[in-house]
């Protein structure tokens, strides 16, 4: 838990660049691919995607590490839209009230790259980004609340905290006659009482960093930051990426002439 | 040499008293004191007199959540004047830095040289100085050698402590209030913190309050002792203020009744029958078959070539067949022998896997590698190895008391938690009867766990595991952070037990504790280093 929100020696070019300026690629290229269900643009996009890897630090071991649920969310998703999706074309496997058809699978593929291409750069963004840099860059320069900011990120440190807390206090109870064992009600009640023994803890833990926080003068309404979080040349081509990505896939797509705004619902 | 951008602060109260939102006695009440700037003053009392309370009032944090007993502190109520040189400590952010005990929320950030800059960057000091701040604060709690970007997480509980005081320093406070700050360290730790403050004192010749249990570590650092009694209309609040050997002098014996730990006095506990306190009844090293204790009964639990981990196995990946992967252990090859009647103590340096292994022991983790076999006379017919009890069955054999008390309350009243163990076990329920006694717990019957002091958490912890009766009972660092009346109560205790044919194993730094115990001593050594490659490529992450 503790690892996955630190960049573990992570040195590749990307780490360098300003969270912020990746940040608005990401959703620049996440804009353009909610818009369309077709391959070829989410194929496009995908390419680019992995070309970016390297330069992230992320592997495909590491990739499977942080976004498994991504991924997986995506082949769910694919595969149900092409036995779900109405079949149009040559009908491939019939299995009574399940079906999958040419159409039906363009379909589905459609949806899985889709899902991928849109998780990937989101799971790029975190692997090579440092919380603390993204929250330096969110409250200097895109000027959200620095209360906010720094309260969130003093909570998400909690957090690893927390989950070595739960191990904790999991074993402690069992020390007392509280098992896992047992019959699906018995064990809710289980969980819910170490949730119990968690939140109080959790609650504690965070009323004494407040008085921490406190104590160092936090919450003026003038600070100053040690860090000045600031744009380099990196970042024009970073956000240059931002834009060419999606508009590749774009042309790609309207060349191919499989380009189908989702909100029309063309079929 | 003094560094001429710190001003020492001076405190001044007077008939100063605090109320906490919906308590209908005062925390603190007619507090009359004058510190002069520079000055380093020890604070000491019995538990409830608000010690804590003046030091939050000082830092200006009082009346916030999280301050003691304080919930939303709106209706609070505030007489007399407390002031530092002439002001309200509220409207001075940054005068004084305050440092409380629990080390991890002391550490704000989660890289070591922008958790020292935060107090600064509050302030508004400016970049570069902050930086030239920063690096002399890491240099002067002598942290130094860690690269500015190391993460907070990866530092040992003194370490954290120290970084803290740090951040504190880079604020250029002319007070330091520490509240505590070594209550939670070993006694490595304990010295390392308070060599680091002695330090930043004689640089900046800052004002001191410190408030502590363990005398002797902070007496010689200190120039004036003053002893806070329990706020009352007609008394004052201070008892006793002067030089410490005047004040230790005067009120030792009402100190050693406060339970404080007075230097140069150990509490008297009960001896054991056999083999126990006779004076030179050191734990005896190592861990051969015969019984260090010629009294020590028979062989309840053993471990063999163990190796143990907080980790769970992993799992391979798809191109590995899935295989099970054991976790890297923090210590490995513990050879280790449990008998009735006989106290085990497993010492070692931090991070060398004592609390994992006493775990471990207790069947509350699986062993990494190796076994741990209970025998016949324990098991009972439950089965060879402890980890795969049911949990019913675990209490009535090995009962084991976390460090943290609170961590095992499992309801919202004293006498339930007592009855807990014995209710699932559906017999024993006429033992707790005798333990409110034993232990002092008659009167708190009806409190919530939660609001007992920590000497009272500590009794109750230990009678609530002992409530199911167990014949071997694991204890973790005991003794941390407890005052001397508790601390002689569970050691008499204990002794009391072991003499009764219980098995004590207990993880400790303390070695008067162990010697009051006597039996055998289990020294681990240095932690095992950390096996790179652990997340090699192929290896599915929970």
């Amino acid at each position: 838990m503790r690892q996955a929100l630190t960049l573990g020696g992570n040195r590749a070019l990307l780490t360098r660049a300003n969270p912020l300026a990746k940040f608005i690629g990401v959703v620049l290229i996440t804009i353009a691919l909610a818009l369309s269900i077709d391959w070829v643009s989410a194929s496009v996009a995908l390419a680019f995607e992995l070309l970016l890897f390297p330069l992230a630090g992320l592997t495909v071991a590491l990739l499977w590490q942080r976004g498994w649920p991504l991924i997986l969310a995506a082949a769910v998703g694919g595969w149900s839209t092409a036995i779900l999706a109405p079949d149009h074309g040559r009908i491939l496997l019939d299995a009574g009230i399940w079906s999958i058809s040419e159409g039906s699978l363009q379909l589905g593929l459609g949806f899985l790259l889709r899902g991928l291409a849109i998780a990937l750069p989101a799971v790029l963004l975190m692997s090579c980004t440092d919380p603390t840099d993204l929250a330096d860059a969110l409250a200097q320069q895109a000027k959200l609340p620095h209360r906010f900011v720094l309260g969130t990120l003093a909570a998400m440190r909690l957090v690893g905290l927390m989950a070595e807390e739960w191990q904790t206090i999991g074993m402690a109870r069992r020390a007392r006659g509280v098992g896992s064992h047992g019959n699906p009600v018995q064990r809710l009640k289980a969980t819910l009482g170490q949730s119990f023994g968690l939140l109080v803890q959790a609650v504690r833990r965070a009323s004494r960093l407040a008085v921490t926080m406190e104590a160092r003068g936090f919450g003026g309404a003038r600070r100053t930051w040690a860090r000045q979080a600031t744009f380099s040349r990196l970042d024009a081509w970073v956000l240059l990426g931002g834009i060419l990505i999606p508009a590749a896939a774009v042309a790609a797509a309207l060349g191919a002439g499989t380009w189908n705004i989702v909100l029309l619902g063309q079929q | 040499m003094t560094t001429p951008e710190v001003r020492p602060a001076a405190i001044s109260a007077r008939g100063w008293g605090w109320r906490h939102a919906g308590r209908s006695r005062p925390a603190v009440s007619g507090l009359d004191l004058e510190i002069s700037p520079g000055e380093r003053v020890l604070l000491l009392g019995p538990s409830g007199a608000g010690k804590s309370t003046l030091l939050h009032a000082l830092a200006g944090v009082l009346g916030d959540s999280g301050a003691p007993g304080a919930g939303d502190d709106a209706d609070a109520d505030e007489t007399g004047a407390l002031l530092i040189d002439g002001a309200a400590p509220r409207a001075q952010r940054g005068r004084a830095g305050l440092m409380q005990q629990d080390p991890e929320t002391q550490v704000v950030l989660s890289r070591l040289g922008d958790d020292v800059a935060f107090g600064a960057e509050n302030l508004a000091v400016a970049p570069a100085e902050i930086w030239r701040r920063v690096a002399e604060a890491l240099d002067d709690v002598g942290l130094a050698g860690l690269p500015l970007e190391h993460p907070t997480s990866a530092l040992s509980g003194g370490q954290k402590q120290r970084l803290a005081l740090a951040g504190i320093l880079a604020m250029r406070p002319g007070l330091l209030l520490l509240d505590e700050p070594t209550a939670n360290l070993d006694p490595a730790g304990v010295l390392e913190v308070r060599d680091a403050v002695g330090r930043c004192l004689d640089k900046t010749g800052a004002t001191l309050v410190v408030v502590e249990h363990r005398v002797a570590v902070w007496k010689d650092l200190v120039d004036r002792i003053v002893v806070l009694q329990p706020g009352s209309a007609t008394e004052s609040a201070v008892l006793l203020d002067g030089p410490p050997d005047r004040v230790l002098e005067q009120a030792r014996d009402m100190l050693i009744a406060a339970g404080v730990w007075v230097p140069g006095h150990v509490p008297a506990t009960r001896a054991r029958a056999a083999g126990g306190a006779d004076g030179q009844g050191a734990p005896g090293q190592g861990t051969g078959d015969t019984p260090a204790d010629p009294a020590a009964g028979g062989l309840l639990l053993a471990a063999e070539k163990l190796s143990v981990s907080r980790e769970r196995p992993r799992r391979a990946g798809l191109l590995k067949g899935f295989g099970r992967i054991p976790p890297a252990p923090v210590q490995a090859g513990i050879t280790a022998q449990v008998r009735a009647g006989e106290a085990l103590t497993v010492t070692g340096p931090n991070g060398s896997g004592k609390s994992t292994f006493a775990l471990t022991l207790a069947g509350l983790l699986p062993p990494a590698a190796g076994t741990v076999s209970a025998a016949t006379e324990l098991s009972r017919g439950a089965g060879i190895d402890p980890y795969t009890w049911k949990a019913q069955q675990l209490i009535a054999r090995i009962g084991t008391v976390f460090q943290e008390p609170e961590h095992q309350f499992v309801t919202g009243r004293v006498l339930d938690e007592l009855m807990f163990g014995p209710r699932q076990l559906g017999r024993g329920e006429e033992r707790v009867d005798e333990l409110l006694e034993r232990l002092r717990l008659r009167d708190l019957v009806d409190a919530n766990p939660y609001t007992l002091s920590g000497g009272e958490k500590r009794r109750l912890s230990v009678a609530t595991v002992l409530a199911a009766h167990p014949q071997v009972l694991v204890l973790d660092e005991p003794t941390f952070g407890q005052d001397a009346n508790t601390w002689a109560e569970l050691a008499s205790f204990l002794s009391e037990l072991l003499d009764a044919g219980t098995a004590v194993v207990s993880v400790t730094h303390d070695a008067e504790f162990s010697q009051v115990l006597g039996g055998r001593e289990l020294r681990l050594g240095a932690p095992q280093p950390e096996l790179p490659g652990r997340m090699a490529p192929g290896v599915a992450a929970p």
